[in-house]
């Protein structure tokens, strides 16, 4: 089912005002409602090598595999729907292919990446997410944060140790707790949640999250939704003005109308004839 | 190593390291900090420092404890954060980059802490005391700095970035600027003004045309939201890209006419 009419995607990123290179990366298959960004950590360029290999190992594979598999079916051996099962398998491939490269290449050493990945499909959204790059959700005017970082920051804002408030002055913002690429296995969150027409999705890396405020960001989305293409800018400029003191990227996608997934005889007998 | 300046009356009585995972305050002479003095508790409060991060509790003292100002029972303290017992104030001061190790940490970077090696941190915070913390977190930096993942940490980058004077001074200090306004020139609420301070606001029509002011550093600007005609400013049709605005620039939008000015 091709989704090219059903979301529109905008997306930006930006080394930033203080880095050299840029060790974000992010990916786009409209056809496919598969949306990717990665935020790479290592030293030299591995950062970014590691954040290209996830998010073109992720949209390669899922192109391939969505050619002929339809998402919200049921598997037969473990009763789960297909979309996740595919989507967790990716991301462990993304996350060997990664560690093996950094395991053979001395230069690659240590290399790894966070990770935001969204496959929209039958009126659905399916989340992954590893380390502190976000998904947020504007739905009829409200602005709220969908994922929850895997961060040390997070979890000592769980355990009552520090406050939301204390948390934003923080000397180790950038410890992550998970991330793609570390260790030869990691278990991504999946969730998955009901999507409506009119529903902007916004996927971010911590340049943008650390640097501009949430209720700054809302309200670009709120001001700029009618125009995405200039949504995405204004908030990768707003990080630079405030700083811009690590690489911003956003993807924004917009939910245009339904799109279930088709379940009729006639979608049968054409997937049978494919 | 994180420390805290005893003073008085704007007096320095004393500087104190935080060797200890524990260190208590109180009038009572076991106390490591002993402040001898009536408004304080026999056991008034303790600092708990794990591994760089220093929390402080009140012990459910008389007079309480007060940080910045406010009463607290138990805080997070941060560089320069002023704790005050009475008469006496404790300033605490966090630790400096590690200096001793060439390579400086680069608090900006996105890093991996792995539980195994967290747990290891703790374990060694909370058993074997302060100074294998220590040992551990400048194994860790030393680590980091070479981009070796051994210990548990993989760090972005292997350049010798020199870290930021101090990590509370990330918060973005904006600049001050001349706020902007605009005046409606025509339409029914003509002489209407309008001041922008927040930092973008939109004109115009839904789904007529719409246009975004933006306050940024370098000034105010204009930008085309959505429409088929863009607005005009000095009668001049802008393009896609943002247009900046001087004092008493007139824009015309969605056929209303309004001057932009800058307060004094």
């Amino acid at each position: 089912m091709d989704l090219t009419q059903t979301l529109e995607i905008a997306t930006c990123t930006d080394p930033g005002m203080v880095r050299s290179h840029n060790e974000d990366s992010i990916a786009a298959d409209p056809a496919n409602g598969l949306v990717v960004l990665a935020d790479g950590m290592g030293g030299y360029n591995a950062g970014e090598v590691a954040s290209g290999m996830a998010t073109t190992v992720i949209v390669t594979e899922m192109r391939q595999i969505l050619a002929n598999a339809r998402p919200y079916e049921i598997d037969q051996k473990n009763n789960q729907e297909v979309a996740a099962l595919l989507l967790r398998e990716q991301v462990l491939k993304a996350n060997s292919s990664i560690y093996q490269a950094a395991q053979s290449q001395p230069q690659y050493a240590g290399m790894g990446t966070t990770l935001v990945v969204c496959l929209f499909y039958d009126n659905r959204v399916l989340v992954a997410h590893l380390g502190d790059s976000r998904l947020y959700l504007m739905r009829e005017g409200k602005f709220r944060q969908v994922t929850r970082d895997h961060s040390l920051l997070q979890e000592q804002i769980d355990s009552g140790i520090i406050t939301a408030e204390q948390a934003k002055r923080a000397a180790h913002k950038n410890l992550v707790t998970k991330a793609l690429g570390i260790d030869p296995t990691v278990e991504p969150e999946i969730h998955e949640y009901p999507t409506k027409p009119g529903d902007i999705y916004l996927l971010c890396s911590d340049g943008l999250c650390d640097m501009v405020e949430d209720e700054d960001i809302g309200m670009t989305l709120h001001a700029l939704g009618g125009n995405l293409k200039l949504a995405a800018q204004q908030l990768v400029q707003m990080a630079n003005d405030n700083g811009g003191r690590d690489n911003v990227s956003v993807i924004l996608v917009r939910v245009l109308r339904e799109y279930p997934g088709p379940r009729g005889v006639m979608a049968k007998m054409f997937a049978w004839l494919k | 190593m994180a420390k805290l300046i005893l003073s008085m009356d704007g007096l320095v009585l004393k500087e104190i390291p935080l060797t200890k995972e524990r260190t208590t305050i109180g009038r009572k002479p076991h106390n490591d900090i002993q402040i001898d003095n009536l408004a304080v508790s026999g056991e008034h409060a303790v600092i708990v420092t794990i591994l760089n991060d220093s929390f402080l509790e009140d012990l459910g003292s008389t007079n309480g404890t007060i940080v910045n100002g406010n009463p607290i029972k138990k805080h997070f303290l941060q560089n320069n954060d002023v704790i005050e017992l009475g008469k006496y104030k404790l300033k605490f001061v966090g630790e400096a980059a590690p200096a001793a190790t060439g390579e400086k940490a680069d608090f900006e970077k996105t890093m991996v802490l792995r539980p195994a090696a967290m747990k290891a941190a703790q374990a060694a915070g909370a058993g074997a005391g302060a100074q294998a913390a220590v040992a551990q977190r400048q194994a860790a930096v030393q680590a980091a700095g070479a981009s070796a993942t051994a210990a548990g940490i993989a760090d972005k980058d292997a350049r010798s970035t020199p870290a930021p004077a101090a990590p509370s001074a990330a918060a973005p200090t904006k600049p001050v600027q001349p706020l902007g306004a605009i005046q409606l020139l025509s339409g029914g609420n003509a002489g209407r003004e309008l001041e922008l301070t927040k930092p973008l606001t939109t004109l115009g029509k839904p789904g007529v045309q719409v246009a975004v002011l933006t306050r940024r550093p370098q000034g105010y600007f204009i930008t085309h939201v959505e429409g088929d005609k863009r607005p005009t400013v000095n009668g001049q049709e802008i393009g896609a890209a943002p247009h900046s605005l001087k004092d008493h620039d007139v824009i015309e939008l969605a056929g209303v006419k309004m001057e932009f000015f800058l307060k004094a």
